[in-house]
């Protein structure tokens, strides 16, 4: 199987990455860049679990390949806090007990960054269709809408 | 012992050819063994579970035109096969012109899916429940084909043979649907009934579209396809003929509901049984015709 190079943008820091052409983009944020914040849940497109931004929208990293990332700019959990400060989705969902088992986290912080970029001021109904696609088995979902909320207004 | 939940991609080459020529020589010398590759949320499911092991995956999302949305007043509107399906709901010109296909694409799985299916993609998987395949029916799609031999244009409605089976042949590549200006003065409905309210495969789904035709006895054209109760995306001819020849009224709705019902010949599967389907059918159908015959009134 042949392998291919990939010039992306992880985290605002340039990167070549030696992938082959199985490897998901997933699996490159893991394993060859050690970023594990980016969870693997379901390997198939339904979790969430893994989602990640990029060129700026949320996708499923299980459902990419990480051939087709050339030239990409990619945005992952680790990437979302400044220096010294978290940013506002990550203290709100803290503060507002929006995690529990803490799994799922990554995945519903990168939709809610990307709800709150494209919708800052987001209904209850557009938090919850930005967030069908991460599934979460501890919180019921309640927290994690209040946590969303909490941080639109205080941006 | 270890279990892997989530086992690797299995081995595969990518390959991009740089023009569509190349694309579909290289598809139609590899015919057996090489897919053509959109945004992978079906493909890369199947071939993790095992049940598709092609040797090479051919992306042909970048290809000359297959990227780009184009709206022309007067032919109507074209996707490209690159294109995916939030960029076709947040198009200006589908909202004004197709607001159906916008319905029918925000019902497809989440939004990080959605930033990679593909409309062409959910056509060429030929899944009798694929989501914006009855919007793209009941709007007379024609898909733009290359092949081997050049392009060509063909009817969506002929397009489907079965489960996973279409009309394409070894090197054809879809490079766009294309979509005429729809009717003057049409109200259109997309009715899905999934296990949860968001996200999920249809049971089954009714696609409605109505519009004024001073031609019929009933002054009103309705056409309906219907998701996931036959082997393809099902026209029910019968129903849209009985509506054509009737006036609208809730008593002769009621009946064109039971003659879509009757259409189907739906399975019994994970999803639902048969004789639910059969029912849903009926009940999606009148409320779907009976709402838009209240915006056409």
């Amino acid at each position: 199987m042949a392998f291919h190079k990939v010039n992306v943008t992880i985290n605002g820091e340039r990167e070549q990455v030696l992938v082959p052409s199985n490897m998901t983009l997933m699996r490159m944020l893991r394993e060859s860049v050690a970023l594990t914040g980016t969870k693997n849940g379901c390997s198939a497109g339904e979790c969430g679990a893994c989602t990640v931004l990029l060129n700026g929208e949320p996708v499923n990293s299980c459902m990419v390949l990480a051939v087709e990332c050339e030239g990409a700019e990619i945005t992952t959990v680790e990437g979302l806090a400044g220096e010294n400060q978290l940013h506002p989705i990550q203290e709100a969902l803290i503060r507002e007990g929006g995690v529990q088992c803490g799994f799922c986290t990554p995945g519903i912080l990168i939709s809610a960054h990307a709800l709150l970029q494209r919708s800052p001021n987001p209904s209850d109904d557009e938090i919850r269709e930005a967030l069908v696609g991460n599934l979460c088995r501890c919180t019921g979902y309640v927290r994690i809408i209040e946590s969303v909320k909490e941080a639109a207004r205080r941006r | 012992m270890t279990i892997d939940a989530h086992p690797a991609l299995p081995e595969f080459e990518y390959v991009q050819p740089p023009t569509l020529s190349e694309a579909s020589g290289f598809l139609a010398s590899h015919s057996a063994e090489a897919r053509p590759f959109l945004g992978g949320t079906d493909v890369l499911v199947r071939m993790r579970d095992g049940f598709l092991t092609p040797k090479f995956l051919v992306d042909v999302k970048k290809l000359d035109g297959t990227s780009s949305l184009r709206f022309d007043p007067q032919a109507g509107l074209t996707v490209g096969a690159g294109v995916n399906m939030n960029r076709v709901i947040a198009a200006p010109e589908v909202r004004a012109h197709y607001p159906l296909l916008a319905e029918a694409c925000q019902s497809v799985a989440s939004y990080q899916l959605r930033n990679r299916a593909t409309i062409v993609g959910n056509i060429c998987n030929a899944s009798p429940a694929g989501d914006t395949i009855g919007a793209c029916l009941v709007l007379n799609g024609v898909l733009h084909i290359h092949g081997v031999d050049g392009s060509r244009e063909e009817p969506l409605a002929t397009f489907f043979l079965g489960p996973g089976r279409t009309t394409l042949r070894a090197g054809d590549v879809v490079t766009a649907i294309h979509l005429p200006l729809p009717p003057k003065g049409c109200a259109g409905r997309y009715l899905k009934l999934g296990r949860n309210k968001l996200s999920d495969l249809s049971i089954v789904a009714v696609t409605a579209l109505g519009y004024p035709d001073p031609d019929l006895i009933s002054r009103y054209r309705f056409r309906l396809a219907l998701a996931s109760v036959a082997p393809v995306p099902l026209i029910p001819a019968q129903a849209e003929a009985y509506l054509a020849n009737q006036s609208i009224t809730p008593d002769s709705i009621h009946e064109a509901a039971h003659l879509a019902a009757e259409a189907c010949t739906p399975i019994d599967d994970v999803r639902g049984g048969a004789r639910y389907r059969k029912a849903m059918v009926r009940n999606l159908s009148a409320k779907a015709l009976n709402e838009i015959w209240e915006r056409l009134r």
